[in-house]
């Protein structure tokens, strides 16, 4: 299903921005500066890093003001309207915000042996942080230290993976750059645990968390990225997440989005995969009034393999964007995907997965799949598969479908006995379960599955 | 038990069931026999509580009480069962914990305490063997995958840990071999007793060498046409449903009794 939508309003929207991009058009008056001048003087009064950071600071902001925020007559915006974000002016979050540790108890799961980074309105915070005792050749650290420290590998892949020639997000958290999560694997190095990194946000100011994890061959890890808040505020968190996999390195990756309910969220995740490495992705997306969140890996190397899933749960007037993109370059590539998502309210979802098979990418085996269940007769989805394919011996199939739940399966759970409350929940559960399986990380699973669960049960008793 | 009065339902604008009556006591197997289109589906669904269905004229008596007025869980709830003639498939969710929160909701309703897990998994080995299943479909996603006579073996299945006290089979022998259908015919026969009744809705007489009916009724044209002893139902599989289709059209007034 494929559905457009012009909404008058946004197009009005359109017409500001454009004024607030083109400094000479309108520049020389009194008004109150627009949202992206505001990001300007904040960048200007940002301290100052080492050459490299600054030149790199210096190309994003250029190129955030050239391309403004994106409308919706961009194709990887098109079912999505920004306008709340960019009309408002959202200053730097205060660092200081009160996060105690009991605040965060409920997001991570109670797993004491897992590695823990938090991060408090994109600032590191050493005392919520806990975990060490990293073998040798694993560096688990804040990004800014280890930029002080003087750290080359950062140089050499920061910026260079998350392109943002497009991406008017990503061009903005790069003028941004100065905190973050920094995982660096030494060939053949293991990090058994998991490493939760958990980006809390309290406050109406914007974070700009910038990740890089670098797995060199071989190397093998968990990750787990949080973004959550100790209670509802309307900040705005616009995160990139950069990922470079060596030869046969294998990395779990897990972005659980589960910011407070009047909040703003776009995080990109973006991957290289060199041969015979291995990441798998799952995105679970629930929390944020407005969020999007762009998976993006390169499938480099020969055999290299991805498995992107994801689910997302909206309810309210919530808007959850989700986005993948696969392009195979290389030969002998599986690549598979599944997203769901559970929509009720006046919710509205989206999934756009790009699928790009280059020419030289012979052998490739794509597999793609987006399912939706609509609860309410007022919430909305817009699905759109895409896959693109230039070489001639490849296996790829795709397909989306938007349901409700079954009369007769909720019939022939009422005949046994089973109130529709109830079976409405268990059916609902059933459809999201599927895709909860697929996490390799069992704690992790569990404790998904809980949530889900009891979300549900939740509507059910309301 | 249960007391059917000149019941009419259908489907939109189409009436389906034009004037049944029918009366079942504790104790009795009853066969609803008659030709495709006939309305013995309807029948059975509309008594389950399909909202599917409408009920246009007509009353049904269950217990002493008004059947029509009660949602379909509050008619499991109080005794009643339909096996399905398609048994309904719902990926993600297990077998034991599906029928574990039917029998639970059953037992709540009627102010018992619910069993756990385990305490459930000791109830249903018995059960299992009855219909000659294996444990391990307890762990499977309900109907998912399962074979045409798996499932129908899982609706007897359901029906004997449920327990109901009017049980109504939906052509629960159509696409069975004669294996799968002593099985299942063993099944009913076992949890038969004088306090419990089945209606068996079938097209064919064969079940019915196996489920030995009390009484034999034919449905035609949304209208019972006949009924009678075990031995009509032989008669029909002898001289086929024109027989009645074409005589009987006057024999329709107040048939069952």
């Amino acid at each position: 299903m494929n559905s457009a939508r012009e909404n008058p309003g946004v197009a009005r929207d359109d017409a500001t921005r454009d004024a607030a991009t083109k400094p000479g058009a309108s520049s020389v008056n009194t008004r109150v500066p627009g949202s992206i001048e505001v990001y300007r003087e904040d960048f200007e009064r940002q301290t100052a890093g080492p050459d490299w950071l600054q030149t790199l600071r210096k190309q994003g902001m250029a190129r955030f003001q050239a391309l403004g925020f994106p409308t919706m007559k961009n194709e990887d915006w098109h079912f999505t309207s920004v306008a709340p974000i960019a009309e408002r002016t959202f200053r730097p979050a205060t660092q200081k915000a009160p996060v105690k540790r009991v605040d965060l108890d409920r997001f991570n799961f109670g797993e004491k042996a897992w590695h823990t980074l938090v991060f408090v309105n994109g600032a590191y915070s050493e005392d919520l942080s806990s975990g060490t005792g990293f073998g040798k050749g694993v560096r688990v650290t804040g990004l800014a230290q280890a930029i002080k420290s003087g750290s080359a590998v950062i140089e050499h892949h920061l910026g260079k993976i998350a392109t943002f020639e497009q991406h008017a997000f990503t061009a903005l958290n790069t003028a941004f750059i100065s905190e973050g999560m920094f995982i660096e694997l030494a060939a053949d190095t293991v990090v058994e645990q998991p490493i939760h990194v958990v980006f809390v946000s309290d406050g109406d100011g914007v974070s700009h968390p910038r990740n890089l994890i670098v797995a060199g061959r071989h190397s093998r890890a968990t990750v787990i990225e949080s973004y959550v808040s100790p209670r509802d505020s309307g900040y705005f968190t616009n995160a990139v997440t950069e990922i470079t996999l060596g030869e046969g390195a294998h990395l779990d990756h897990y972005k659980l989005q589960r910011e407070s309910e009047s909040a703003f969220h776009v995080g990109t995740v973006q991957t290289r995969q060199e041969r015979n490495s291995q990441l798998h992705s799952f995105s679970f997306a629930v929390g944020g009034s407005l969020a999007r969140t762009n998976i993006y890996t390169s499938l480099d190397g020969d055999a290299a393999t991805c498995t992107l899933n994801g689910l997302y749960l909206t309810d309210g007037a919530q808007h959850i964007d989700n986005q993948t993109s696969i392009e195979h370059i290389a030969p002998n590539c599986p690549s598979h995907e599944l997203y769901k998502g559970v929509l009720d309210g006046r919710s509205h979802g989206v999934f756009n997965g790009k699928v790009y098979v280059h020419p030289e990418a012979q052998k490739t085996d794509g597999k793609q799949s987006n399912n939706n269940l609509l609860l309410s007769p007022t919430a909305r989805v817009d699905t759109k598969p895409q896959l693109e394919i230039f070489a001639d011996d490849v296996k790829c199939t795709h397909g989306a479908t938007v349901g409700r739940l079954d009369d007769l399966a909720m019939f022939y759970l009422n005949s046994r006995g089973i109130g529709p409350e109830t079976a409405r929940m268990l059916l609902t559960y059933a459809f999201a379960a599927d895709v909860l399986e697929t996490i390799a990380l069992e704690p992790l699973k569990q404790q998904l599955e809980k949530m889900v669960l009891a979300r549900f049960a939740d509507e059910a008793v309301a | 038990m249960l007391e059917i009065n000149d019941l009419h339902a259908g489907i939109g604008d189409r009436e389906i069931l034009k004037g049944i009556s029918l009366k079942v006591k504790a104790g009795e197997i009853h066969a609803v026999m008659g030709p495709n289109g006939s309305g013995k589906s309807t029948l059975a669904q509309v008594l389950a509580g399909n909202p599917s269905y409408e009920v246009t004229r007509g009353t049904v008596s269950y217990g002493g009480q008004n059947l029509l007025e009660m949602d379909p869980e509050v008619r499991a709830q109080n005794g009643i069962f339909l096996a399905f003639q398609y048994p309904v498939e719902i990926p993600g969710v297990s077998n034991a914990y599906f029928l574990r929160s039917a029998y639970n909701e059953i037992r709540k309703a009627n102010g018992q305490e619910e069993v756990d897990p385990l305490e459930f998994l000791d109830l249903v080995e018995e059960k299992l063997k009855l219909v000659d299943m294996d444990e391990s479909m307890l762990s499977r996603s309900v109907n998912q995958g399962f074979s045409g006579g798996e499932k129908k073996r899982n609706e007897i299945f359901q029906m004997a840990v449920l327990s109901p006290r009017l049980a109504i089979l939906d052509e629960t022998d159509s696409g069975l071999d004669i294996d799968a259908l002593r099985i299942v015919a063993e099944g009913v026969n076992k949890l038969r007793s004088p306090e419990n009744a089945t209606i068996v809705v079938t097209h064919y007489q064969r079940l019915l060498n196996y489920i030995v009916p009390d009484y034999v009724h034919v449905l035609a044209n949304g209208r019972i046409v006949k009924s009678g002893g075990k031995e009509l139902a032989l008669e029909l599989e002898e001289k086929g449903y024109d027989w009645l289709q074409n005589t009987g059209a006057s024999a329709s007034a107040g048939s069952a009794a």
